[in-house]
């Protein structure tokens, strides 16, 4: 019996098509309408929710929700699923996000499709378990060992924390890689309206499967169907007898861990399968940039503070806006250069001491200043305070 | 079923294995070599479509196994293999899952994983090769090591208490749990048979002699030193619950610190599979009751 997404349960569980519900929630939400139909999980604030609404919604749509003993296994099983064929998902915070890096490296390794929502409060270690920060955007791009991409949306929003969640769905199943919604605890538990899209109101990208003559088959290289550096999946049970292993494999999956062209061509191509689409899946929101001499750059929660600041601004005549990066890893990099090459001053809004701050300088020009607007301690940005990072010193 | 005789083990292998992964990594003196045998005899013996078995393991000797098999298979992280393997049934709960793991990957970095997948009575098949060694590695200390035994982190001696992996998974409720040496040749194979077929989660413990790591540093390093060494310190699981009942004091002296070999524990109770199957079932009729069953 092999799950199959079922449209009208899943509405009929869903209930109203308008509702004002809580972040983590609509994560769980938007895991139902992509078709997820295993979760494995454990408790932690303040992700729980996510769980729990699994919990209480799978099992309605046929599908399999299971308390994983920690984190590691939860992404571990969750992994297990995606290679028995079905959509799959967990959702955790920092300290949990921590204990995942391993199993993440061997999902990119393996390329196995699956999401990981992370609800960031901050650290390091348990920190502060029931405030929201964004301390973990560096470690979904560096936190496994190894040379990676990752891919990584931020919702602002708990409409964005559904539609992005079947986003991360699509983008997964795609490029066949772990993604990530890296949304935090302020959105986590934000209550707000959302509208449930209708079945001809989404998009599913659904994974492509192993069609092609089995001894003829090449399960870890380019694509032999399509134009693509993302193989067709083989899903266990079908038949074409699959050796998956973290180990450095050739494009047949075995191990070829003694070899340094054999790593390299894996690496470049689990690498570039991704950078080269670059500009292509990543997801930006400009707001008031057209005549803008000074621009904030935020995401997640962080975006909602700098666009009051920027209303706020834009009344008292100052030419203020706001790039908002839906997508921050792959880092929409050419939107940046061209952005630092319009405005006198770049200000980086982030809930930590400076991440992405980092990355923005990486790709600004030179003669833009790139200033950092940093918080932690659990409590967001004020519009007033981000106000006074907006004098250009010349 | 088919007759064991009817084949060649060189009959069998050329089946179930896979061409271009041979040789193995396996030293002479091995034990693992055997356990595919046992574990192939078994699948073949079941008559199981090998479409329809999924192999999974962890980091280690025993790890490399689904490698060799022409089947799928799933080599994941240290320790994590019946994580994966969990989330792997679940989402193909007809199919059979097979793990296979060393005493160090299942119980020592793997520890949690194992009490709570054997404690969930999640259907799946554990072939756990216990060589009371770290061996990939060179020969580090697991947490199976006899009391006293050297490896190159207890260069001294190990004076750690060691786990005695089936009597845990037996405390645990697992469904079915044996222990043999891998020097025996038939029994292994019907255990293997019958975990298979057990609703549940079943472990199959092979004790598989390390010549090189474990061997060569206990001065059991000849290959039949620790084939001996396995039969001397050994007792059937029937026997020593007579002796220990029933027998004489020097009888009851003499089988202290012996391995219990055998079957431990075979109980008929719903698997994980099933249980959710059922709640999946209650949830749904639930639902189409409140509104209507038509979709």
């Amino acid at each position: 019996m092999t799950f199959e997404r079922d449209p009208v349960r899943i509405r009929r569980v869903l209930g109203d098509k308008v509702q004002f519900i809580q972040g983590d929630m609509a994560v769980a939400y938007g895991g139902l309408l992509a078709g997820c139909s295993f979760f494995g999980g454990y408790p932690i604030t303040p992700a729980s929710e996510v769980a729990e609404g699994m919990a209480r919604l799978l099992p309605r749509v046929k599908g399999t929700f299971i308390q994983m003993e920690d984190e590691i296994a939860s992404l571990a099983a969750t992994i297990g699923a995606a290679w028995g064929g079905v959509k799959s998902m967990t959702a955790t915070s920092g300290p949990g996000f921590s204990l995942m890096m391993e199993n993440y490296g061997y999902a990119i390794m393996t390329e196995t499709p699956c999401v990981i929502a992370n609800v960031q409060r901050t650290g390091p270690s348990t920190g502060q378990p029931t405030l929201g920060a964004q301390g973990d955007m560096m470690q979904v791009r560096w936190g496994s060992h190894g040379d990676m991409e990752a891919i990584a949306l931020c919702p602002s929003t708990v409409q964005e924390c559904m539609d992005m969640t079947i986003e991360c769905f699509n983008l997964a199943e795609k490029y066949r890689h772990p993604v990530c919604l890296m949304t935090d605890g302020e959105i986590g538990h934000l209550r707000e309206k959302v509208v449930i899209p209708d079945e001809d109101e989404m998009d599913l990208f659904e994974r492509v499967l192993a069609t092609i003559d089995k001894d003829k088959f090449i399960p870890f290289s380019e694509s032999q169907t399509r134009d693509s550096k993302v193989p067709d999946f083989p899903t266990f049970g079908s038949g074409y007898h699959t050796y998956v292993t973290g180990l450095t494999h050739n494009d047949k999956g075995f191990p070829a861990t003694d070899k340094q062209p054999d790593h390299e061509r894996l690496i470049l191509r689990l690498t570039s399968k991704i950078s080269d689409d670059r500009e292509k899946l990543t997801s930006v929101e400009e707001i008031e940039l057209d005549d803008a001499e000074v621009a904030f750059v935020s995401f997640g929660a962080s975006a909602r503070p700098c666009e009051s600041a920027v209303w706020d601004a834009r009344k008292k005549g100052m030419k203020v806006g706001m790039l908002r990066l839906k997508t921050v890893w792959p880092f929409p990099r050419d939107v940046v250069t061209k952005l630092s090459k319009k405005v006198k001053k770049i200000i980086v809004v982030e809930m930590n001491l400076g991440q992405i701050y980092h990355v923005v300088k990486e790709y600004a020009v030179k003669d833009c200043e790139i200033v950092l607007a940093p918080k932690v301690g659990g409590d967001m940005h004020l519009p007033h305070e981000l106000m006074e990072y907006l004098e250009v010193s010349n | 079923m088919s007759n064991m005789k009817d084949m060649t083990g060189e009959q069998i292998r050329k089946k179930y294995l896979r061409d271009g992964m041979l040789p193995t990594i396996f030293c002479s003196g091995c034990g693992h070599g055997l356990s595919i045998d046992y574990v192939l005899w078994a699948i073949e013996e079941l008559e199981l479509d090998i479409d329809k078995v999924s192999f999974a393991s962890g980091i280690g000797c025993s790890s490399r196994i689904p490698g060799y098999m022409n089947a799928d298979g799933l080599h994941t992280t240290h320790g994590r293999a019946l994580a994966f393997a969990t989330g792997l049934k679940a989402a193909l709960p007809e199919n059979n899952v097979i793990v296979f793991t060393g005493d160090g990957d299942c119980t020592g970095i793997g520890g949690n994983h194992f009490i709570h997948a054997a404690r969930r009575n999640i259907d799946m098949t554990v072939i756990l090769l216990n060589n009371y060694i770290y061996g990939m590695t060179g020969g580090q200390l697991a947490p199976t090591a006899p009391k006293g035994s050297i490896a190159t982190t207890a260069p001294y001696g190990n004076i750690e208490h060691a786990f005695n992996i089936s009597e845990l998974a037996v405390a645990l409720g697992a469904a079915y749990v044996a222990r043999w040496p891998v020097s025996y040749p038939y029994q292994p194979i019907k255990s293997i048979k019958e975990g298979i077929q057990k609703k549940g989660f079943s472990l199959i413990e092979l004790m598989s002699p390390c010549p090189t790591a474990f061997g060569r540093r206990n001065k059991l390093g000849k290959i039949d030193e620790l084939w001996n060494w396995y039969d001397q310190n050994s007792i059937l699981v029937e026997d020593y619950e007579r002796i220990l009942n029933f027998g004489t004091e020097e009888e009851r002296a003499g089988i202290q610190g012996k391995y219990k070999i055998g079957v431990f524990q075979n109980l008929e109770k719903p698997g994980f599979i099933a249980e959710y199957a059922k709640l999946v079932k209650r949830v749904i009729a639930a639902d189409d009751a409140k509104f209507g069953g038509d979709l």
